[in-house]
């Protein structure tokens, strides 16, 4: 087939619905491109069902998943909207993650107020969370030295 | 000490009506989530550990100075008329209600202060005030979340902040609203664009009684649904800045456009919303507030003068049906509720 256009093999092929009538085109690459017609890129079918079992798995992997200290799957949590005990912020880190993105404006860090006595273990976590409440709030001020300053303070904390 | 077996007789001593910008803003109410480290999350509790949990707070709560000033009532040993008043007086939630299982709330003698165990979190605390007061709230909400948080541990973490049940409630576990009367908006058409512009600011607007309930008599209530990712600080001024504001101002244009524009239509509206009160024999809930409510905006907009605020905030909160049952000492059928509403409503007016 050759192109409408100018004459060189076509290898895009286009079919419309104008009012009703089928209307095809047949272009070669560069024509087409120069009538702005976005070309869907050749996918090797086996890629395709790579994907697809990549996908499948991934479910797999979900419906499996439960938390070890309360026994709830991810798929009963989908199905009540609630979780079952504090782990489970941990044992579903990855899906939850996009759940709580667009639930909170893509927010997925808390910066608002901390327990006054934080104990134990949480204690250094809740140090590095109180430089970076304050960090936003030099940042908000404006008072880039204090910023600064801070930044430094939570990157030592973080490399530790 | 105030005895809350008679807390239907009257409206609650916080809805006084003398906040900021009350002709708009009914009330202001902060609600934080709270869960006790340690524990399950409720519904996952068996019911022995979901005992364990209501003895543990209601204990903790009883041994802070709040204890004088709380009455504590026991969700399980209150009758399901009881439990209505306590839900109509915005004091506990539906699903507190409907919960089968050990639950309770502890409420302040005023009832601004609310602290339900065994919601869908542990701890759900509530503080109400009349009007714009949403600073003041959150600085009281703060006082008694330090109170509780030094009988316990708070489940939390430093990348999620406080944990809950419902992850659309992590981090602040700050919920923010308002209750605001937008007759006007209504009447002009433009309530619909108020929602458009709530819901893409992330903005929940919901009924006269919450979560899960239709507006009815043009009462709106506006709240936030991120509570992730913002200080609890900002939470409240993007909603009192961007939202509450602006929404203040279009119903106050609103109602000066239709005072100028419509006077004689509006006030045919509210008088004869007055006519049909003193009056009819039977009268439903909804119909009461929606009539209500011109009354409503007929004192403000100084249309009415022989009728005070304080007689229509109990007009609307003691024709309520668990209210109604209450006074009158026994259950009643919707015919005969409305039969009694009416003539309750009658004789206040007279």
């Amino acid at each position: 087939m050759q192109c409408q256009l100018c004459g060189k093999r076509a290898t895009v092929h286009l079919t419309e619905i104008i009012d009703g009538q089928k209307v095809e085109q047949h272009l070669c690459e560069q024509c087409a491109q120069s009538e702005g017609i976005t070309i869907k890129q050749h996918v090797p079918i086996s890629s395709l069902l790579n994907d697809l079992v990549e996908a499948q798995r991934e479910t797999k992997e979900l419906t499996s998943l439960s938390c070890p200290q309360c026994d709830l799957s991810w798929s009963e949590f989908r199905k009540s909207g609630l979780l079952g005990c504090p782990n489970d912020y941990a044992a579903f880190e990855k899906p939850l993650l996009g759940l709580i993105e667009r639930a909170h404006e893509g927010a997925v860090t808390h910066i608002g107020r901390v327990p006054e006595n934080p104990t134990g273990k949480l204690s250094q976590q809740l140090k590095l969370l109180r430089f970076r409440q304050d960090l936003h709030r030099a940042i908000k001020e404006e008072d880039y030295e204090t910023a600064a300053h801070l930044r430094d303070e939570i990157s030592k904390y973080e490399t530790n | 000490m105030k005895d809350i077996t008679n807390i239907y007789k009257k409206v609650s001593d916080w809805m006084d009506g003398s906040g900021p910008m009350s002709d708009i803003v009914i009330s202001s109410r902060i609600r934080l989530a709270r869960n006790v480290a340690g524990f399950l999350f409720f519904s996952h509790a068996d019911k022995e550990q979901q005992r364990e949990l209501l003895d543990f707070i209601r204990g903790k709560v009883m041994e802070t100075e709040l204890k004088n000033d709380l009455w504590y009532v026991n969700m399980e040993e209150t009758a399901p008329l009881e439990r209505m008043v306590l839900v109509e007086r915005h004091l506990i939630s539906q699903r507190l209600v409907d919960r089968e299982g050990p639950c309770g709330v502890a409420l302040s003698h005023d009832e601004s202060l609310s602290v339900m165990i065994n919601e869908e979190d542990h701890i759900r605390m509530q503080v109400l005030a009349s009007g714009l007061q949403l600073e003041e709230t959150y600085d009281y909400s703060n006082r008694i979340d330090n109170l509780l948080e030094k009988k316990m541990d708070y489940s939390f973490s430093p990348k999620y902040g406080y944990l809950t049940a419902c992850p659309t409630n992590v981090g602040t576990g700050l919920r923010v609203s308002v209750m605001l009367h937008l007759p006007a908006l209504k009447i002009i058409g433009q309530i619909e664009k108020v929602f458009r512009a709530a819901k893409e600011m992330h903005l929940a607007v919901r009924g006269l009684y919450g979560e899960g309930t239709e507006p009815i008599g043009d009462f709106y209530q506006l709240s936030n649904q991120t509570t992730l990712g913002k200080t609890e600080t900002q939470i409240i001024e993007e909603l009192t800045s961007q939202a509450i504001g602006p929404i203040v101002e279009y119903e106050r244009r609103a109602r000066d456009k239709l005072l100028k524009d419509r006077a004689i239509a509006l006030e045919d509206k509210i008088f004869r919303a007055i006519g049909v009160l003193a009056n009819a024999r039977m009268i439903s809930s909804e119909e009461a507030i929606y009539l209500l409510s011109f009354v409503r905006l007929g004192i403000h907009l100084e249309r009415v003068t022989d009728i005070d605020l304080k007689t229509v905030n109990e007009l609307f909160m003691l024709t309520q049906p668990g209210h109604l049952q209450n006074l009158y000492k026994r259950d009643l059928a919707e015919n005969e509720r409305d039969e009694v509403r009416a003539e309750f409503i009658r004789n206040k007016l007279l």
